[in-house]
């Protein structure tokens, strides 16, 4: 019994760390359809910049802070840059382009961070929490919580603001939007700098548990990705159910199937849904109008 | 510029650029100084400039400097023949060091040994040098050899049942598979053998499924990277007791560090004398070498040395010696073979090196040390 419950904790402590990695995915992905591969770059510059920060000396949360408007603009120009000139190409070509970015960004942290393994201490100390035989490391809480609120963020955002709803028109169809006077350049730039946020957010709460290096931001982004399509890609809850899901699941294989397997059966059942639910778990259906 | 005075400039750059440059020895390196193995890479190339620069501020090699060619593959076997090919064909250089990693060292290898220049890779899989290829020779220790070190060690603690959870990299997967290999000379059985992939975040069911095994005495944690740091930490937030082995892949200081002190406390694992530079005793063979390679790398780079800078330290120490020996700057590909195949007690980082016409690896057991951490640093077990 407590063997269940310390995997589904072990669980809890992956998915919400896949879950964040998803949830940076969505708000491109509604602002323009494009799968931003450069997202695991994000999540890697937060953690290195956050790992940086405290290592010279500045208290942890302003080290935070710094990391995240730093990676927020470093978004902004990646769009600025790279994304707003190729404006009209089709979305596969921008989605070749932020795997380019990403392979830039991965460069540049090696040559001006450096090529090492960097972690910082958990916020709330290293002691792991007991709850009825199973340990947590308290780390782990606050990545479950963080997850937790971005989502009800992006949530209240998409549904409950303007600048969401406009957001959402952008991708639906960026030519309506701006005959009815949506500045879609401008959110464009909001998007890519609230991913990146969004992504640096991840990248410092997750450092403590995964630890972080230049070049860990390919095998994040495909985690978040594959989190996010099992969920439904653009979907916020559909990036924190399909996180969780993938976490536990895996956590679940490893303990009481085998560890070999445990990619490999996840990976499976990720194939499987979407096989009969094309649109993930929880995406919208695309329906084109004839 | 006018004719004359460009002339003029040409036979002047003539007279001072050739004579040095035809005379210099060029000395050829393809290593991953960026990419996945850019961790290793990075201090194998700062350890090659660093020591040729050493080497001719103190007047070369046969009085001759030595000139490094240093190419970056990025660990793509690809992008090392490349490079390979062109170090003998257009850099034509006399030796080449490199091969960060078993498969670019595996490419340079087949290009070595057609064209027929000696060849020292700095990669730890054992069929680099097994079967023997005439021209090609390596510096660290094998897999092999660090479970047999680790398995002497639990023999001599009457340990005969542990659980092995190892990376799914090529590291660990290369590892678990020598240490499978080796258990029945040790008398040791794998009761439980689980696995976790490069970036897992967590590997705590594994670490359950171990210490719920029966009779388990110990724990050996073949991996590479932050995974190790990562098993550590969970094998503490479990509470689990028993003696934990790791292996030479996370020989280094950046492991204590990523697992915190506490953490890697009794910690067990195979290493060499780079990390107990200070605890050698005066009369340990390899005391001078190590001191003195780490205060020059620590010195010029302000970072923690490695031990696979150590292997390019070696590397560079065996063609250097070779060389000398052989008494030409300009040295015949075959004889220099032959003279480091003569190598014979030659004190490294890494261990003494002798090689012989059917070992290319030169090192046994005793090069390896079996260490512990205590109170955040290494110490030789007794």
């Amino acid at each position: 019994m407590s063997d269940l419950l310390q995997f589904l904790l072990s669980g809890l402590t992956v998915g919400a760390v896949y879950a964040l990695l998803a949830l940076g995915f969505t708000i491109i992905f509604n602002a323009s359809g494009v799968v931003n591969f450069a997202q695991g770059e994000f999540v890697m510059l937060g953690g290195m910049a956050t790992a940086f920060g405290i290592a010279a000396g500045l208290p942890v949360p302003l080290a935070a802070l710094l990391a995240i408007l730093g990676t927020a603009a470093l978004g902004v120009a990646l769009n600025a840059l790279a994304i707003a000139p190729a404006r009209g190409a089709p979305v596969v070509s921008l989605i070749i382009i932020t795997i380019g970015a990403a392979i830039f960004l991965q460069g540049a942290a090696g040559l001006l961070f450096d090529k090492q393994i960097h972690r910082y201490p958990g916020f709330s100390g290293e002691a792991a929490l007991r709850i009825l035989g199973a340990t947590i490391l308290p780390q782990s809480l606050w990545v479950i919580a963080g997850a937790t609120l971005t989502f009800a963020l992006l949530w209240l955002f998409f549904s409950r603001t303007l600048t969401g709803k406009a957001v959402l028109a952008t991708a639906n169809n960026p030519l309506a939007a701006s005959l009815v006077g949506i500045n879609t350049r401008a959110i464009m730039a909001l998007s890519f700098g609230l991913s990146a946020a969004i992504g640096a957010v991840a990248g410092l709460l997750v450092t403590p548990i995964t630890m972080t290096a230049y070049n860990t931001g390919v095998a994040l982004a495909l985690s978040g990705f594959a989190a996010a399509m099992l969920g439904g890609l653009g979907s916020p809850l559909g990036a924190l159910v399909g996180g969780l899901l993938l976490g536990v699941l895996e956590a679940l294989t490893a303990g009481y199937v085998s560890s070999q397997y445990k990619d490999a059966v996840s990976f499976i059942l990720i194939i499987l849904v979407l096989t009969f639910l094309p649109q993930g778990l929880l995406g919208r259906k695309s329906t084109d109008r004839v | 510029m006018s004719t004359p005075k460009s002339l003029a400039l040409a036979a002047i750059l003539l007279a001072m650029g050739s004579p040095a440059a035809l005379a210099q020895i060029r000395i050829g390196a393809t290593l991953a100084e960026t990419g996945p193995a850019g961790a290793l890479g990075d201090p194998e190339a700062k350890t090659l400039r660093l020591l040729v620069e050493q080497i001719n501020a103190a007047g070369g090699v046969l009085g001759e400097p030595l000139e490094l060619v240093l190419y970056d593959d990025g660990g793509d076997p690809n992008n090392a023949r490349t490079y390979a090919t062109r170090l003998v064909e257009h850099d034509e250089v006399v030796a080449i060091i490199g091969g960060t990693t078993t498969g670019t060292s595996l490419a340079i290898r087949s290009v070595a040994e057609d064209e027929e220049i000696p060849f020292i890779s700095l990669a730890g899989g054992i069929e680099i040098i097994d079967p023997v290829h005439p021209f090609t020779f390596k510096t660290p220790h094998t897999d092999r050899m660090a479970c047999e070190k680790l398995f002497e060690d639990m023999q001599a603690q009457g340990i005969t049942r542990i659980g092995m959870i190892s990376g799914t990299d090529g590291f660990g997967a290369s590892m678990r598979n020598q240490c499978l290999d080796v258990t029945a000379g040790y008398g040791i059985e794998i009761a439980a053998d689980e696995r976790y992939a490069p970036g897992d975040a967590d590997m705590v069911p594994q670490l359950t499924n171990i210490r719920n095994t029966e009779g388990v005495q110990a724990v050996l944690n073949p991996g590479f990277g932050a995974g190790p740091a990562i098993v550590t930490r969970n094998y503490r937030q479990l509470g689990i007791e028993l003696p934990f082995y790791q292996s030479h892949g996370v020989a280094g200081q950046a492991y204590i560090d990523l697992s915190g002190a506490e953490n890697a406390e009794g910690v067990r694992l195979p290493g060499t004398a780079l990390l107990i530079a200070d605890q050698l005793t005066e009369d340990d063979a390899q005391r001078a070498v190590v001191t003195a390679y780490r205060d020059a790398y620590v010195g010029r780079y302000n970072e923690p040395v490695s031990t696979f800078g150590g292997y390019a330290h070696d590397a560079l120490a065996i063609l250097v010696d070779a060389i000398t020996r052989n008494g030409e700057a300009d040295p015949d590909p075959v004889d220099l073979r032959d003279a480091i195949e003569a190598t014979a007690g030659l004190v490294g980082t890494t261990g003494t090196y002798s090689f012989a016409a059917d070992d290319h690896l030169g090192l046994d057991l005793t090069a390896f040390r079996l260490l512990q951490i205590q109170g955040g640093t290494w110490s030789e077990t007794p």
